[in-house]
């Protein structure tokens, strides 16, 4: 589902280059389950980033489900952010202006399905990951789990390949973060390809493997007993 | 453009900042609420002056003599030049483009008019069959003073509006006798003018009738006629001729303009109209620097606005927004507020001048000089399409700005 070749990336910072991912070479086949763990400045919110075609790389090659992804125009890169790719970030951010159920739809108005047909998605979605009730209220009225529990429906609507988690908990509790986590075992029971960014340990073992990183490259690969 | 989403997001966050929208708006507002001001009080002021203008054809060329002021031809000055029959016959025939042609003889002074137990004194004045269409009056009784009229010097009349309700309050005046002095004349006609003040209160009789009535001889006190739809430089050619004959006939010099004064109304009427075309302009230019100045607040507005959104703009992106959509989402948004408040300054300027309009006539009020402050249908719609054309040209600079922003910049926002 994903392969890395030699990606390298660098910033500019004032005068000089910041090599901030220096040779990565990655496969993730698709239904994997799959943390990246690192400390802050390892390049794992890049690595994430880049996969999600959200920023580009300078050297190497990156294959999303077979299709290279390399000098794509903006129109391009959004269509297949829209088609292949789902979101779940560490601040939800869900626009807060929209209610729950707007806000889980969104990627289907850009799909430009009609109103009615993407709300009724969106309202099964909700179901699924357990929040139906809460469809009309707005972000701001919702728990931080709950929010999140938007957040990976929404992620999951478009019916994404591959759902790109940057620290997922990172603003919950340790009963809330149990419970999303269940969720994304749940969904990549189904047969999703999940990709989690994380600096927690347990979170990290509550994956099928654990890719860490460090100073850009990737020191060690491991597969995770507990699940 | 019409889905719902687009309409409820700005709904959504012209709520959120009602102060700063309102500000904004109200400078669009504003700029053309000035701008149908000027424009209507402008044209109010062409009115008025068009309005002076309807007494008499505009088409008018208008000529009486005085005296000498220039020695000539070893003449002395101080000369009198008195026109008579004669030139009104040069000038008729002689002449090129002299559409319809009067010479007038004052009865001088005033006459007690009478008719029965009424009276009253008006001034009485000779006049040819074409003084009609000169002074723009019209028989709406019995009929002009005519050709036999004057060839049989007969004793007929057509008097003003305002004398014969004097004279004759609702009884039917056509065909009745009435004394000028103490000679009897029939009125044969009832003229409305088309002019304000005293142009009711004339009396007019045939010239003929009155040089032999009042010890006239041939003489006349002016002439006066149009020239059809000449152009001001053919006007002018023929009031060049018009000296030539009359300064060669009597041995003036021919730019004497004692001896001989020439009003050419073509002329003159070319001139205020060239004189409101450039008011107008101005006015426009005004109007358009006010409007320019809202344009650039709401376009700074935007500006801001996009830069609160970064975020916003990032997870859409990254949800599958287009380019295209983030624009016409802040494009939308600009045309909606300049559009709308542009709207609501067009209402309340045509409100306004509809109001002066409607006080101006409700009290009489006596406004020289201005008259129906209107503004024209297509200068509205002109308006409106340059609101929406204004709209476009504030969003777009800031709607390029937000398409461009790029999904992780935007993210990173943390």
């Amino acid at each position: 589902m994903i392969t890395l070749k030699n990606i390298k990336k660098s910033y500019d910072v004032g005068k000089q280059k910041l090599e901030v991912l220096k040779d990565i070479d990655l496969q993730i086949a698709e239904g994997e389950l799959v943390s990246i763990m690192g400390s802050s400045g390892s390049g794992k919110s890049t690595l994430l980033n880049i996969i999600g075609i959200l920023d580009v790389y300078d050297f190497g090659e990156f294959y999303l489900n077979d299709t290279l992804i390399r000098n794509l125009s903006e129109k391009k890169a959004a269509f297949y952010r829209n088609r292949y790719l789902g979101f779940v970030f560490q601040s939800f951010n869900l626009l807060s202006f929209k209610n729950a159920l707007e806000n889980v739809a969104l990627p289907l108005y850009y799909q430009k399905v009609s109103r009615r047909k993407r709300n009724k998605k969106a309202m099964e979605y909700l179901e699924m990951v357990g929040i139906k009730d809460w469809a009309h209220h707005m972000p701001s009225e919702l728990s931080g789990g709950q929010k999140q529990r938007v957040a990976i429906a929404r992620a999951l609507i478009a019916d994404a390949k591959v759902i790109l988690a940057d620290e997922p908990t990172g603003a919950l509790d340790s009963h809330t973060s149990y419970e999303v986590m269940e969720l994304f075992k749940r969904v990549n029971k189904a047969g999703k390809t999940i990709l989690i960014v994380t600096h927690e340990n347990d979170i990290a073992h509550r994956t099928d493997r654990i890719i860490r990183l460090q100073d850009g490259i990737i020191v060690n690969e491991e597969i995770s007993v507990a699940s | 453009m019409f889905d719902l989403d687009k309409w409820q997001e700005i709904y959504y966050t012209v709520r959120q900042n009602k102060l700063r929208t309102f500000l904004t708006a109200f400078s669009v507002s504003w700029g053309i609420f000035m701008l149908v001001l000027l424009l209507g009080a402008g044209r109010g002021l062409e009115n008025g002056v068009e309005k002076e203008f309807e007494e008499d054809a505009k088409n008018s060329i208008y000529v009486s003599t005085g005296k000498t002021s220039i020695p000539f031809a070893g003449l002395k000055m101080g000369r009198a030049v008195q026109l008579k029959n004669s030139d009104y016959t040069d000038l008729n025939t002689e002449i090129e483009g002299v559409e319809y042609i009067t010479s007038r003889y004052y009865c001088s002074g005033e006459y007690t008019v009478r008719y029965g137990e009424n009276y009253s004194s008006f001034s009485v004045v000779g006049v040819h069959p074409d003084h009609e269409y000169l002074e723009n009056q019209y028989a709406f009784k019995g009929r002009y003073i005519n050709q036999y009229d004057l060839l049989e010097r007969r004793k007929v009349v057509i008097i003003g509006t305002e004398v014969s309700e004097i004279l004759f309050k609702n009884e039917y005046p056509i065909g009745a006798w009435i004394e000028i002095g103490n000679i009897p004349y029939k009125v044969i006609g009832v003229y409305e003018d088309a002019g304000e003040g005293n142009e009711d209160r004339r009396i007019f009789i045939p010239i003929s009738t009155a040089q032999l009535a009042y010890n006239g001889a041939d003489r006349i006190h002016n002439m006066w006629f149009t020239v059809g739809d000449a152009t001001v430089k053919e006007s002018k050619e023929i009031v060049d001729q018009v000296r030539d004959q009359i300064s060669a006939k009597y041995h003036f010099a021919k730019e004497d303009s004692r001896a001989l004064f020439i009003w050419n109304n073509v002329e003159n009427y070319q001139r205020f109209k060239d004189l409101f075309t450039g008011i107008r302009l101005f006015l426009w230019i005004v109007g358009i620097g006010t409007i320019i100045a809202g344009i650039v607040g709401v376009s700074n507005i935007m500006l801001i606005v996009v830069k609160e959104r970064t975020r916003e703009i990032g997870v859409r992106k990254a949800l599958g927004a287009t380019p295209g959509s983030i624009i016409g989402l802040f494009l939308q948004e600009a045309i909606v507020i300049t559009g709308l408040a542009g709207y609501i300054g067009l209402i309340s300027g045509i409100g306004l001048i509809e109001l002066i309009n409607y006080a101006i006539n409700q009290f009489q009020v006596e406004t020289p000089f201005f008259r129906n402050p209107e503004i024209h249908f297509q200068t509205a719609v002109g308006a409106t399409v340059l609101l929406i054309f204004a709209g476009m040209l504030a969003g777009y600079l800031p709607a390029k700005k937000a398409a461009k922003i790029q999904p992780i910049e935007a993210l990173r926002d943390e």
